[in-house]
């Protein structure tokens, strides 16, 4: 798979030292930083490269998360190419900046440590803080692994910076789940990722005294909504961006990325999707029911905004079952998050697949591979008698069984 | 003023001219207009300090009336001034 131009080494990473290895290579102008449980150990190893010389990276501590946002937008507006990082609750407070950096439109790249929102108060993997910002205008990708943690985040930067899109992105892992688990992580050589990545050439940066320019001034009804169509655009022009990027990835480092990856699916007749850690445990599943003859298939969702939805109705449309995993709850909703754009991508099919929704995983509640099997089973069953189709319902919660 | 269309405006909300706040008539949003009775003026200059938008016109350093191109009408200074030399009046009788 991979080519034999590229200098690269295996490393010991946590998710966390695997985007900070990522960060350390990006070689970040302005960093922002504030401690949340379970972020605190990516910028923890980060600053220590900033301590030790590793990096140019103006390290700016901050006093809350909502202030990270804010010096992260700054130094952007500025001309830097900035970084800031969090979880669950600092994602919370950093909120009206989040969207502020989105249609300022300045390519920040954030990584996300996936983590339950409060209350009550917890600590663990879910995805409700990343799905509570997903109509911010920031661009979401998830990764499996460490690995795709550190892929992901240089692909980020190409992306956020490209001149048709110009939007900020945001990279989740799962909280403790990847970022506190060692895994065994390629990294590639630092000029290769910086030949990759290129300089940062800001158009109009605030640091240009010979052409003063006003950021972020008030907008009313005459010009708003022309400047919410472009924000629109950028995001509809990253479609394109985030495919050519991932192509050009593979082609130099040999790991190939796509909006999603497909894993036994062309031929499945059960499919599921899930993002983050819980789809690489569902690919055991799939392997251990596939020896059982089996035809199940998993699609693994990398990029959730935009929302692959063409492509996505193209690689599930044969199936006859289609169960969707969603890591949080849109509660008074259909359904999850995930399914609820999976559903409306379907929509025009005349003939779909049957589909059902489970909410898993809340706070960090475990999802193994048994499960997975077992839900495997749940869905062929579906198929077979249409009970449960179309529905959402709590998987793994006492009280429901 | 022709409004332009979302391609051709800069992204962001950025403004890529300096100074250009210039070009925003604010007077437009007056619905009161300050008028001033130059005989009874002092020339305290009490109206220049307190105007909010430096509206008052100055002429060899004496009060001489109103830039009603961005005067709001807000009527601080005929409210400030010690000898009453400024009425407001409604807008619309100067239709």
């Amino acid at each position: 798979m991979t080519t034999a131009t590229v200098k690269k080494i295996r490393r010991a990473f946590t998710g966390n030292e695997a985007g900070a290895e990522a960060m350390r290579q990006i070689n970040p102008d302005v960093a922002a930083v504030f401690p949340i449980t379970p972020q605190t150990e990516l910028m923890h190893a980060f600053a220590s490269f900033v301590a030790n010389g590793k990096v140019k990276t103006e390290l700016v501590m901050v006093e809350s998360e909502h202030s990270a946002m804010s010096a992260t937008v700054g130094a952007s507006a500025a001309g830097a190419r900035a970084m800031t990082a969090t979880s669950a609750n600092g994602l919370a407070l950093m909120w009206e900046i989040v969207y502020i950096a989105a249609s300022s439109r300045l390519p920040i790249v954030m990584p996300i440590i996936n983590r339950a929102l409060s209350g009550p108060i917890n600590i663990h993997c879910d995805h409700s803080d990343m799905m509570g910002c997903r109509d911010s205008g920031w661009i979401q990708m998830f990764s499996e692994n460490s690995q795709e943690e550190y892929d992901n985040l240089i692909q980020a930067i190409r992306i956020a910076e490209h001149p048709d899109v110009l939007l900020p992105v945001m990279v989740g892992q799962d909280g403790f789940i990847i970022s506190h688990s060692l895994e065994s992580v390629e990294v590639f050589d630092d000029e290769e990722v910086r030949d990759f990545i290129g300089e940062y050439h800001p158009k109009n940066p605030l640091l240009d005294t010979d052409h003063p320019y006003t950021f972020g001034p008030l907008d009313l009804q005459d010009y708003y909504m022309e400047h919410k169509r472009q924000q629109h655009q950028g995001m509809q022009n990253a479609r394109q961006v985030i495919l050519d990027t991932g192509k050009e990835f593979g082609e130099k480092f040999g790991h190939h990325y796509s909006n999603f990856e497909e894993f036994h699916l062309e031929d499945a007749e059960i499919g599921m999707i899930a993002l983050g850690s819980t789809a690489g445990t569902a690919k055991v599943a799939v392997e251990n029911l596939r020896e059982q003859g089996k035809k199940v298939g998993l699609l693994k969702l990398r990029v959730f905004r935009p929302f692959p939805f063409k492509e996505l109705v193209e690689a599930v449309k044969h199936l006859k079952g289609l169960i969707v995993l969603d890591r949080s709850d849109s509660f008074g909703a259909m359904g999850g998050p995930v399914f609820l754009d999976v559903s409306a991508s379907l929509n025009n099919l005349t003939k779909k697949p049957v589909t059902r929704n489970l909410i898993y995983g809340l706070g960090g509640r475990d999802m193994k591979v048994q499960d997975l099997e077992k839900i495997f089973g749940m869905m062929e069953k579906t198929v077979k008698t249409g009970k449960g189709a179309g529905s959402s319902q709590y998987y793994g919660a006492r009280g429901d069984d | 003023m022709k409004l332009m269309t979302w391609q051709e405006i800069p992204i962001g909300g950025l403004i890529l001219e300096a100074g250009n706040a210039k070009k925003f008539l604010t007077g437009d949003w007056r619905s009161q207009r300050p008028i001033l009775d130059e005989e009874k003026c002092i020339n305290c200059l009490t109206c220049f300090m307190v105007c909010p938008d430096g509206s008052i016109v100055l002429k060899d350093g004496k009060m001489s009336g109103f830039n009603y191109d961005y005067c709001k009408g807000c009527g601080i200074c005929a409210y400030e001034c010690p000898v009453k030399c400024i009425t407001m009046k409604p807008e619309e009788d100067f239709r």
